[in-house]
This record gives C-alpha cells, structure tokens and sequence, in this order.
C-alpha cells in the first residue's frame, strides 16, 4: 500500500512540478499577479509529495520489501540497516529520485530565500526550476519508475554491491547530486535575466551566493568520491579520469568559471553576457554527465546499467533545455548590454582570462571523454582515452590557470599601468627557488635525475601560489589598514591557498609514491619504504553479511612501533563477491596502504603495500576550498540587512 | 628511508642553506642505495600495467583489475621487460594482437590527430577570442566621444554648487 | 540577435547529433588487428577423443591446414555461449574444416581449483573435459582440437572473451573474425558469402 502510495505521491509531484513551471512562466509574461503567485506554493507542495515518494521508497528498502524489484535487486535480509537506506541510492530509480529530491530541496530553498526579489524575477526562477522538475519527473514515471512491483515477490534480495557498503555511500552521491542540481538554481537565475532582458549587478549579488554554494557542494561530492575510491578500491589510486568522473569534473570547471565571473559582474556589471552563458554551460554539463552515466554510451565502473531507452529520453529532455536556453540566449543576450570598461592589466582581464582557460580544460576533457566514442560510432575504430592522454593534457593547460589565480588578485580593478608587473617579480624569483629545491629534494628522495617536467612544473606552481597568497595577504593586512578583510575575502584566499596545497599533495604523491607486492607467511618480516612490515597472523571473522579473512600487520620503523593495519579480504555470502578492504595509517606527511590478496598454495599470502607520500594535502587542499566556498557564502553583504559594501 | 621524510629532509635541509646563503649545495655524500634489479622489473611491469587497458572489465587498467585475462597479460608484460624489451616494444606486441584500444594512452596516429591536437587547437581558439574581446573593448573605450566644453562646465558648475540648507 | 550568440547553440547540436549517434550506434566488438595477417604460428597438445582426424592425441600446428579455408573456433567446456553455438558449428562443419581451440579448459574454469596440478594432471583432465563435453554435446565438430592450456595462443590471437572465431584463407591468412558465439544468421550473412569467395580464391 505504502508503495503505490509513493507511486501517487510522485505522480502528484510531477503535476505540482508542472504547474510550478507553466503559471508562474505564463504569469510573468503576462503580468498576472494571481499566475505568479502560485510558483511557491506549487513548490512547497512539489517538495512535500517527492519527500513522501522518498520516505516510501526508504519505507520499502527499510521493510526489505521485496515485492519492490527495486529493492529485491539492491537489498538483502542481512544487509545492514543503513544501507539498506542509502541503497535507496545504489541503482538509477533510486539515484534519479534522489536527484529530484535535491533540486526540490533547492527550490525549496530559493523559495524562502527569495522573498526579498521582485516577483516577477522571482516566478521566473521558480518557475525554470519547476519546468527542469517537471522534465526529471516526467523522465522518472515513464522509464525509471522506482516502485514498480515485483509478482510474485523474491523470497530474498540480491545484496546491494558490496562496494557501495561503505559510509562513503551515505555522503558522496547527497552532496555529489546536491552540487550538480545547485547549478539549476544559477541556470534559473541566467533565463530569468534573458527573460526579464535585463542583467544588472543587483542579480550578480543574488545569484552569487546560490553558485558559490552549489560549487561548494560538489567539490565536497567529487572530493569524497575520490577519497572514497582511494581506501575503498584497493590499490591507492586517486582519480582516474573515468568517463563518469569526468562527468563532474566538467561542472566543476565550468561552475569554477562562473563564480569569477559572477565576481566581476558583480562588481563592475561586465562579462553579463559571458556569465549567462557559464551559468547555462555548467548546468548543462551537470544534465550531460547525467546523459552519460546512465545511456550506456560510455564503459565505465561507475555508471548505471545501460539502457538505451532511457538515454534517449534524457537526450531528448537535454536537447529541449539547453537547446531552448542557447536559443533564449542568441536571441536575448545582445540586450544584456556591457559592462564597465577595463585595462589591458586589470583585474577583469586576468579573470576573462581564466574563464576562457576553464572553458578550453573543460573541453578538451570532454574531447578526450567523447572522442573514442566519436570514432566508434563513425566506424573509425575503437580506441581508447585514459589517464595518460588527460594528464598530459590537463596539467600544461592547468598551469596557466593557477598562475592568474595568484595575478588577478594583486591587480586592481579598471587597469594598472605595465610597471604593475615589477609587483610579481620578487615572487616569481621566490617561486622559482622554492620550486627548484623542491625538485632537488624528490630527485634525492625519489633516487632519480631529473624527476620529470611535470613534477618541476608542479612544485614550481605551487611555491608561486604559497608564495603569491603570503603577498596577498600582506599587501591586505598590513598598515595603514585599519579593518580585516571581510569573510568573502578570506574566503578566496582560503580556497585559493588550497590549490596550492593541492598541487603540493598530486605533485608529491605522483612522483614519490611506490609500491610492493609482497608474498608473506604469518611471522615473516619485510621491508617497505624505510619500514619493517610484518604479518602477524591472517584470522577469520564474520560480519552482518560477509565472512572476512583479516591480517593483522605489524608496521615499524628503527624498532619503535608505528601503526597496526588490518586489511581484510571479505566474501559477501550473497551476492558471492570477494571484496578487498584496505588498511591506511593516515598520516600528515604519508599514508601507509595495505591490502590483503589472494592466499597462495603453500600459506604465502599476497600483500599489496604502498607508500602515498603527502596524499593527505590533497585533501587538506580540497578542505580549504570548500571552507573557503563556504565563507563567500555567508558573507553579510549576503545576508538579510547586510549593508551595501 | 620512507620517501617522504627523505623528501622533507632533503627539502629542509637546502631551504636552510639557501636562507643561511652558506655552503654551497651538495648533493655529493650518502645517497639511496642502489636499487635491487627485481623491484625495478616489477616497477616497470606496474608502471606499464596502469596504462594498458583491461578487455573485459568495464574500464579499469590491467594493474588494478582482477580478471584472469588482466593477470595473463600482466604475466606476459613482465616476461617481455625480462626478455629485454623496450616499454614501446611491449606496447607494439599487445596493440599487434587486441588493437589500440589495449592502450590508455592513444598512440600517435592520423585518426587520434584531432584528439592530440584539439586541446592546443581549443587554446589558441580561446587565446585569440580573449584577444578579439579585450580589443574589441579598447577600440569601443576610445570609440566614447570625450566630454565637450559645454558639459565639462556644466559639470564644473555642478560640482561648485553650495549644499542645500 | 548577432551571429557569435548562435555560436554555442550549433556547437550543442553538433554534440547531440554525436550523442544520437552514440546511443543508435550498438557497442561493437573489438576489431581484430589480424585481420588479412598470417595467423600466428603455435603448436599445441591435440585432445584424443571425438573425430579427431589429426593424430588421436598429437599435436596440432596451423600449417596442416595449409591450402584449405577453414575456420578456427575457439571455445571451452565451462563457456555457456558454447552450447548455443554448438549445433551452428556441426551445420558449418560441412562446409569447410573447423578447428577447435580448446581456452584454458582447465584454469579458466571458475570452480575448479587449479593450483594444485601438474602440467601432465591438467593436460590429461582438459582431455578429459574437452572430449566429454563434445560427446554429451552431439559430437565433434571438429576436425582437430588443440588445448590451450594456459591461454597463450589465446593472447597471441587476441582473444580476449569465449567464444570466438577466425576464418583462416588458404594461404594461411586471417580473414574475418566473429566475436561472441555463431547464430545461423551470422553464418549467413557474414561468414557463407566470405567463404565462398575465399574457396574460389586462389592460394
């Protein structure tokens, strides 16, 4: 009963989603207060009936009611209670639910937070979001209904892939998702403008807290997922440059660009045109990336089972709205008007500059992504495009990038004269002496010559954005200035010092990590990475619904004990999966990674360690971005009652 | 010693030097122990490993993957680099037998030409674009007819008006 | 409205037609890279049982089938899509001689634990396996089975999943490759037409 009430909820949804799109839209062209008026309501109940089809669905998994072929296929009897919730998750019905469930969580958000706004922009917004709503729902009833009934019912489920059993589960596709759906909320502001055919520095100080957020959000989603694949996945990697991957990184680029760009049209009403335009690609990349997990186009660890059916919807749904939005915007966009004038050297050049740099990294990513497919699809041949190609690629173009990052903020606004320049000099001169005993110092610690142009290039600018943040932040603070600088302001140094801290931890751990595989009887000793390792003994153990061999590892160093690992190698009894669990000692400077392989004939057990050298200021890096995001945000210039600065 | 700490050590120690501008750099003295012949063949095979694709899993190189076909061809990398092969003569043996597409990393080739020199390509596109907008801006900067005499004393007066009580 | 506005709108269609072609386009399998190349050499232990025209259990090397079109196909006992093949393969084998290549019987073989034999115990239980499985299975198609024991000759024609087969010119010279198991409309339309013209064709 629950079931098809959830059923009926969304249903009901998808009908509240479509008045929330069409009266308000209808309304703000027509000047109808009574039309315009509807959007929050209809919101407030869209939101209301897609919360009740999510709490039936958990309701389901939670139950284990396999009736549900849902929840026959992604949950067992013996499957931990939350993850059984978060499996709500685990398959496209359920991920597709949980998309519209957070871009009804922003609509809802952006109804309270927009009493303030005219209404008419307001309906506007409102009512894009609820047309995108609509699409989604739509998309879901037809194709990936996620209560369809199971007759006769499964005595017992499948188990949820073993993998997604991990707390990594619980927070990386929320936030993940929460970040690709907030772009909508940018992506509603842009048309609003285009409609309203205006665009001023008032809609920039709207729209940029929203952005910022949503940026936010999903750089604390694709860190996490990365992280969650670096202990989960078993041997230390990273990132891998999958197609899936790259499905949020291009977002991320883009949505990187619009936030800088939302700076300047904030604060000198230029680059209008340029910013619609950034807040309608990232959000169309964020529609693409769902496109390409779920249509099956692409081979990948990370994507939904293909359904072709389904991709042509969502090819259909994508074409409709960026192509409906780039039509707005050919037509719209020269009314926007420029904006303020600049110099050659200023601050605004520096910041088109590093949008146009964005945009070229966001493409050729999605040149490499879309290229073997391009080929294929033409009968040219199957080829593959991996990690080499897209680092060999990413880091030259990136590198520009990170060098404006530190230029932009020591220029002025409007224009400096060439003489501005003589400013960088003692930096750069610092950077390249940094950078230089940097490299001395992985060529001797990494026992090689010459360690690579990439490392160089890497240590160099990242000694130029530690060096150029220091400068900043002095030229800020230090007399006569009286005040502190606000929070957005420590809100970009932050983020931007955290690049810096990344490029310190991809650069290092790039170029420094190793790794052994080691064939080990319980009691014997090796020797790893200026370590003694040694395996103590391998016992069995048992979870909720596995069975675990799990080795206890000594790791010493000169005699004094320096951690204790227990990578495990699990057999989940459902599914009859073998999963690997890796142990980490994480520590500031290096990570120590053990996995546990395969017992060989004889008693030797296979054990996988690595070295990650500085893997942690990846993190940290990523940290600092999102704390420094978070402090734009709450800014009081956004704030209700926040003075005019 | 752990690569890290020799990597701090060695990073500390020549920030010092510098700082202090005394004794020359030296990178003579105690370096690593050279190392031992198997674990530079298993680098190797490691190294070459995440850049060769597994057929039959859905997009994961031969080193991380566990399927019987990816510990094959790991086996048969590891017998060549002992036979003496170059890393591009290993490349040329698999890519003989499975095609490029056993290759991460796309060789260089008339159809893959797009696809290496697109990113430059995108560059000088973007770079020239950025160029056209700034002096399109310039040329409309100038293009702003000055203030004429009327209005710069029109201003003037403007200016030297006394407040209202 | 101005020409560059159009800009990204014509670059979202090109993409979408590109996507559109993607989702229409089925995945196909890898090309072969030796295609209209000789087939690569090897010598392997043949299995005893069935008609076996080679020898009984001597071994097989590709040269006997010098001068002949013929077709090699390579398969194993554990593999499910075999079965299906199996009776396509007996309808073939009238045509022209096929070759079975017997893949890594014994190892490849998810529930049996391998580790343990001697080179002499595998090859004898893959014999063993190979030859009860075609009899259970309505006879050999076969004219000569060789054992690939450890997937070496597998690798070095590029095979990467079960079952697969090359259609080999007199000569000596890979012409065509099927990936996945033979359905009689695959025969039909791909592998008869090639047949005929490679039998007309002179060595």
């Amino acid at each position: 009963m629950i079931v098809e009430f959830g059923h009926f909820a969304l249903v009901l949804a998808a009908v509240m989603a479509l008045v929330q799109a069409v009266a308000p839209l209808v309304g703000a062209a027509r000047a109808s207060y009574g039309l315009m008026v509807l959007a929050r309501p209809a919101a407030l109940a869209q939101f209301g009936c897609v919360v009740i089809a999510w709490g039936c669905l958990t309701d389901a998994f939670v139950r284990a009611d396999f009736s549900v072929r849902l929840v026959a296929n992604s949950a067992h009897s013996t499957t931990p209670l939350i993850y059984r919730i978060t499996g709500v998750w685990g398959s496209h019905e359920g991920a597709l639910l949980l998309w519209v469930l957070s871009l009804a969580a922003w609509t809802l958000a952006v109804c309270l937070g927009s009493r303030r706004l005219p209404l008419v922009f307001a309906a506007r917004v409102i009512g894009v979001l609820g047309a995108v709503s609509t699409g989604f729902l739509v998309f879901m009833l037809a194709t990936s209904n996620p209560f369809v009934r199971l007759l006769p019912a499964a005595g017992e489920g499948r188990d949820l892939n073993p993998l997604l059993q991990d707390p990594g589960m619980i927070i990386h596709p929320p936030l993940l998702y929460m970040g690709y759906v907030g772009f909508a909320v940018a992506f509603a502001f842009a048309i609003a403008a285009l409609l309203g055919g205006r665009l001023d520095a008032a809609w920039a100080r709207w729209a940029r807290p929203w952005t910022t957020l949503a940026w936010v959000f999903l750089t604390a989603g694709i860190v996490l997922g990365s992280g969650w694949s670096y202990y989960e996945l078993g041997w230390g990697g990273w990132w891998f440059w999958d197609p899936v991957e790259n499905a949020s990184f291009m977002p991320w680029l883009v949505g990187t660009a619009l936030i800088h760009s939302l700076a300047v049209t904030e604060k000198r009403g230029a680059f209008r045109g340029w910013t619609v335009l950034l807040a309608i690609g990232a959000f169309s990349l964020s529609l693409l990336g769902t496109f390409l997990v779920r249509s099956g186009v692409v081979s990948s660890v990370h994507a939904f089972a293909a359904d072709p059916a389904r991709g042509s919807f969502i090819l259909v749904l994508l074409v409709l709205v960026i192509g409906a939005s780039l039509l707005l915007y050919a037509w719209r966009a020269p009314r926007l008007g420029g904006g303020g004038h600049f110099g050659l050297l200023s601050r605004e050049t520096t910041l088109l500059g590093n949008n146009v740099l964005l945009l070229v990294v966001a493409a050729s990513v999605l040149l490499g992504t879309l290229y073997p497919l391009a080929l294929d699809a033409l009968d040219l041949g199957k080829i593959s495009v991996g990690p080499p190609y897209f680092e060999a690629v990413f880091v030259p173009l990136m590198a520009p990038v990170v060098v404006l990052m530190v230029v932009g903020p020591l220029l002025r606004w409007k224009g400096e004269a060439v003489r501005a320049l003589r400013r960088f000099v003692p930096g750069a001169v610092m950077a390249l002496v940094l950078g230089a005993l940097g490299v001395l110092g992985v060529s001797r610690a990494a026992a090689v010559g010459w360690p690579g142009w990439r490392t160089a290039l890497g240590l160099g600018l990242a000694a130029w954005v530690a060096v150029g943040c220091v400068q900043l932040l002095w030229e800020r603070i230090k007399p006569p200035r009286v005040s502190l600088p606000p929070a957005a302001w420590w809100g970009m140094w932050l983020a931007h010092f955290g690049v810096g801290l990344f490029i310190v931890g991809a650069t290092l751990v790039g170029s420094l990590q190793s790794s052994l595989d080691l064939r080990m009887r319980p009691g014997e000793s090796a020797d790893f990475a200026g370590y003694a390792v040694r395996l103590v003994q391998v016992d069995e153990r048992s979870g909720p619904n596995y069975d675990a061999l799990a080795a206890t590892l000594d790791i010493s160093r000169a005699g004094r004990p320096v951690a204790v690992l227990h990578p495990e190698k699990r057999f989940y009894r459902t599914i009859g999966m073998p999963m690997t669990e890796a142990a980490i000692d994480v520590g500031l400077f290096r990570d120590l990674y053990a996995a546990l392989g395969e017992q060989l004939p004889g008693g030797d057990w296979i054990v996988s360690l690595h070295d990650k050298p500085f893997i942690s200021w990846i993190w940290a890096g990523c940290a600092m971005m999102i704390l420094g995001g978070l402090l734009a945000v709450v800014d009081r210039r956004y704030r209700r009652g926040g003075r005019r600065r | 010693m752990n690569k890290s700490d020799a990597f701090l050590e060695t990073f500390r120690a020549l920030l010092l030097a510098a700082l202090l501008l005394s004794s020359p750099l030296s990178l003579a003295g105690e370096g690593q122990p050279a190392p031992v012949p198997a674990s530079v063949l298993e680098a190797r095979v490691s190294e070459l490993a995440h850049k060769l694709r597994c057929l039959v899993c859905e997009n994961q190189s031969i080193a991380e993957s566990n399927a019987p076909l990816a510990a094959d061809l790991r086996e048969r990398v590891r017998e060549q680099f002992q036979a003496g092969k170059s890393e591009q003569e290993v490349i040329a043996w698999l890519s003989g037998r499975y095609g490029d597409y056993v290759l991460y990393d796309p060789p260089f080739k008339p159809i893959t030409l797009l696809l290496w020199a697109g990113p430059a390509l995108l560059l000088i596109l973007g770079a020239s674009g950025l160029l056209m907008c700034l002096r399109r801006r310039q040329h409309e900067q100038l293009a702003q007819a000055p203030l004429s005499e009327a209005d710069r004393a029109r201003a003037r007066a403007l200016l030297q008006t006394p407040e209202p009580e | 409205m101005k020409i560059r506005h159009l800009v990204p709108l014509l670059l979202f269609l090109a993409l979408a037609v590109l996507l559109a072609f993607g989702l229409s386009h089925e995945r196909s399998a890898l090309p072969s890279p030796l295609i209209d190349r000789p087939l690569p050499d090897f010598r392997l232990a043949g299995v005893e049982a069935g008609k076996d025209k080679g020898g009984g259990g001597g071994e097989f090397v590709p040269a006997q089938m010098r001068g002949e079109v013929w077709l090699l196909n390579v398969w194993a006992s554990w593999c499910v899509s075999c079965r299906a093949e199996h009776s396509v393969l007996i309808g073939l084998g009238r045509q022209l001689p096929v070759v079975g290549l017997n893949y890594k019987e014994v190892r490849g073989d998810g529930n049996l634990d391998a580790r343990g034999l001697t080179p002499e115990m595998e090859l004898s239980l893959a014999r063993q396996r190979a030859s009860a499985w075609l009899a259970a299975h309505g006879g050999s198609p076969f004219r000569a089975t060789a054992l690939d024991l450890d997937g070496r000759v597998g690798i070095d024609l590029g095979v990467y999943g079960v079952p697969e087969s090359f259609l080999i010119d007199r000569a000596g010279r890979v012409r065509y490759k099927h990936t996945g198991p033979l359905t009689a409309q695959a025969v039909q339309q791909e592998l008869l037409p090639r047949i005929e013209a490679l039998q007309h064709e002179q060595k």
